[in-house]
């Protein structure tokens, strides 16, 4: 029977089938579960490394040793990874080497909504975009047998809908590959100049000998219904325009969007009368056509922002809308928020009390943007909370240093906070650093980290210390403060932030949502005691709210993390 | 057999991720193709979080749009207003009575919509309003509220109901499967 699996779960599977040997990623959503499920099959070595660049390049490593190796990332993963991989295009591989990367259009979960398919233009590397979870599974095997047979890393892009939508998967076996064995060769493998002139060569023919492969390619597939409208698609837009056009179109879905197909595309443009092209995020199939002179339609009708679906695509090209009953009243909106008993709320608590300019950074902790906290000044990518606020204090100085932080997550600073922070200590900016640590990669659901003492498969493994590594890059004021104390914390921020030294403290305090996080019991208002000052209510937790004039803990959802407790001054919150 | 469409919708963190799970593998056994999507990542953080489930004898998009959902399953009121806009003329709706504010009306800049099962039922829908938390903690745990709804959903499809069953022992982890099971027959025993 078939088996209904996310597409990430699929990938994986297609990975192992394909006799994978090693994995080694940094989770990012929607990419994530690929290697959590991977690593599920004892048959194929899985680990979390710090970044998205050291993963690559250990995969490429794990290649030259003759392994078929695999590294998965988030799109903005790859920008991370981008400088191996455009080297990997031309030094090649021994075993296959395999990229996911899983673009987020309508960004659910990230900072930007970049199309990957550049990376794969721009570094010259083969790109295969699956629809399903069953082109998923196949997609991620092919993609090994074209590594191999071109001599190239190749990568696979998914997006969200394909990522972390489940749909049914025909499992077959395992099939083992042997290593092949590494031969010393460093006219291929060593790139410095006089060698990486000669690749180039090679990369320039082998992006020929590609095309050529694409033109007859089986997963660039033509689907004649006899239709007068054409429509050239990829990825979850092929889904969408199905959808919406069922057997009004004829199609040309294309499962290998680099390099791109030029006979094909000509022929299959010869067939149909308009040629409607719908392709989520940028116009890169669309401006394929154009370059071959084809005639087409595409971004000046469905745009390049955001997720498409099949009631956009029917109304554009059919002009058909379904009628469905408006609720019929404005409704208040549901932004994500700070779970309850979330360690880093009494953080940003204490952040916004204080007025103080916040240098954020990418994890759960940057909802501390968000009403009522309302703590952050801006937030970029990953690592830059550190390395911008030394930016920030150079050009203003103390005005500055004394009212500013940086805060990062754990996982966060690991990846590539360290590198902001020994730019600190080295070129001697007064900043303070928090790195909010709360012992896991807490967005992405859960994964482990180098300062967690687990590795991805939850055995013991090194455990970096934060303090140590701090000081070790010349940082001389370390201390750590939980963030469940707030007269603590406050007290470990204005004394940092007075100083006239670059400092980091450590918000130590495991995530509520970790399963062996003991709760305590959820606290309770007594209604008697509240004057509904509201003060409770600063916190943002999602456990209080006005009920009746009073404030009221929700206790389905209260940990008992007490912060409440030490703001309210008229002591009406206990057990 | 055409597509049909189901939203399971509620705020990140309330379980939506088993009940599509459950959905998915009754709709499996009947032989239907089958999509499900779901949103992982930030919005799971207590935001409003929707799963679509899609099945047929062929099922492309795995997303429902505005006036394509048959059938909605709401964890908590305000989301069962909010999504209500996606279901098909008559389509129905099962909604958990359950609220939780969200941010805007915790910090005052709104205020939580009264009267919402009133509304909906005058949008023509096919309205069930069920105290799921209030069966689930009956059955052992807040947490089984998810499978409550399952149990008035599954009086609301024409599936037997052992197909259901078997699904629960094929998603839910063994030692919580008594309290499901039970949470389940409370929910069935709504309608």
């Amino acid at each position: 029977m078939k088996k209904l699996m996310l597409g990430n779960e699929a990938f994986a599977r297609g990975l192992f089938e394909a006799g994978c040997r090693f994995a080694s990623s940094y989770p990012g959503t929607p990419s994530t579960e690929i290697t959590e499920e991977v690593a599920k099959f004892n048959e194929v070595y899985a680990e979390w490394a710090p970044n998205e660049k050291v993963a690559l390049e250990a995969a490429l490593g794990a290649s030259l040793a003759g392994a078929r190796s695999f590294a998965a990332m988030k799109h903005v993963g790859l920008n991370v990874a981008a400088d191996p991989l455009y080297t990997a295009a031309y030094t090649g591989v021994n075993g296959g080497l395999v990229i996911a990367v899983a673009d987020d259009p309508g960004m659910h979960s990230s900072q930007n909504e970049q199309d990957s398919r550049h990376h794969a233009i721009a570094s010259k590397v083969p790109m295969l975009e699956p629809a399903d979870s069953q082109e998923c599974k196949d997609f991620a095997a092919l993609a090994f047998s074209l590594s191999e047979e071109f001599d190239t890393p190749v990568i696979v892009r998914t997006s969200t809908r394909v990522a972390h939508s489940q749909s049914a998967v025909e499992l077959c076996e395992r099939q083992e590959q042997p290593l092949r064995p590494y031969v010393k060769n460093p006219a291929k493998y060593v790139m410095m100049p006089s060698n990486a002139k000669g690749r180039h060569v090679v990369v320039e023919e082998r992006n020929e000998k590609l095309i050529a492969y694409a033109e007859t390619a089986a997963i660039n597939r033509m689907e004649d219904y006899g239709a007068e409208i054409g429509v050239i698609t990829c990825g979850a837009a092929y889904q969408y325009a199905k959808d919406a056009l069922g057997d009004q179109a004829n199609y040309l879905k294309i499962g290998m969007t680099n390099p791109l197909p030029k006979q094909l595309f000509v022929d299959f443009a010869a067939k149909c009368k308009t040629l409607y092209i719908i392709e989520e995020l940028d116009g890169i199939l669309e401006a394929h056509c154009k370059a071959l002179g084809i005639a087409c339609k595409g971004k000046e009708i469905f745009g390049c922002i955001g997720e498409l679906n099949q009631a956009i695509i029917a109304e554009k090209l059919l002009g058909r809308t379904l009628t469905a009953t408006p609720y019929p009243e404005q409704l208040p909106v549901r932004p994500p928020v700070m779970c309850a008993g979330c360690p880093h709320r009494g953080v940003f608590y204490l952040l916004a009390k204080h007025k103080i300019t916040v240098s954020g950074d990418i994890g759960c902790y940057t909802l501390g943007a968000a009403a009522p906290l309302a703590a952050m000044d801006w937030t970029i990518c990953m690592g830059a909370s550190v390395s911008a606020l030394h930016g920030y204090n150079k050009v203003l100085g103390a005005d500055s240093e004394q009212k500013s932080v940086a805060v990062i997550g754990d996982s966060t600073f690991m990846h590539s906070g360290i590198t902001g922070l020994v730019n600190i200590s080295y070129n001697a900016s007064n900043t303070t650093v928090i790195i909010l640590d709360n012992s896991i990669t807490g967005m992405t659901g859960h994964q482990q980290n180098p300062t967690t003492g687990k590795n991805l498969k939850g055995d013991p493994a090194a455990k970096v210390c934060l303090e140590d590594l701090c000081r070790a890059v010349g940082i001389r004021r370390v201390r750590v403060a939980d963030p469940y104390h707030l007269a603590e914390m406050e007290q470990a921020i204005t004394e940092e932030l007075a100083v006239n030294e670059p400092s980091v403290i450590i918000s130590r305090r495991p995530c509520a949502l970790l399963k062996h996080v003991k709760h305590n019991a959820p606290l309770a208002i007594d209604a008697e005691k509240c004057r509904s000052c509201k003060m409770c209510l600063k916190l943002g937790c999602p456990a209080i709210s006005m009920k009746n004039g009073k404030a009221c803990i929700d206790h389905t959802q209260c940990v008992g993390c007490g912060i409440c407790k030490e703001l309210c001054k008229f002591d009406a919150i206990g057990q | 057999m055409e597509t049909k469409s189901i939203m399971i919708v509620g705020v990140g963190g309330q379980g939506s991720l088993l009940a599509s799970r459950i959905l998915g593998n009754v709709l499996l056994q009947q032989g239907y193709e089958v999509k499900l999507s779901e949103v992982h990542g930030m919005s799971q953080r207590g935001g409003s979080v929707v799963t679509y489930v899609k099945y047929g004898d062929a099922v492309h998009s795995p997303t429902i749009e505005k006036g394509e959902a048959d059938i909605i399953i709401s964890f908590e009121l305000l989301e069962a207003a909010r999504w209500a806009g996606c279901l098909k003329p008559g389509g129905s709706i099962v909604t958990s009575t359950q609220t939780l504010d969200p941010m805007p009306v915790i910090t005052g800049a709104a205020s939580y919509p009264q009267e919402i099962v009133a509304k909906l039922k005058g949008m023509q829908l096919d309205v069930t309003a069920v105290d799921a938390l209030a069966l689930a903690e009956q059955a052992g745990s807040a947490k089984a509220s998810n499978v409550v709804l399952m149990g008035v959903v599954s009086k609301k499809m024409e599936i037997d109901e052992t197909v259901w069953q078997k699904a629960l022992e094929q998603c839910v982890p063994s030692k919580f499967l008594d309290m499901n099971k039970t949470a389940f027959a409370l929910g069935r025993a709504v309608l």
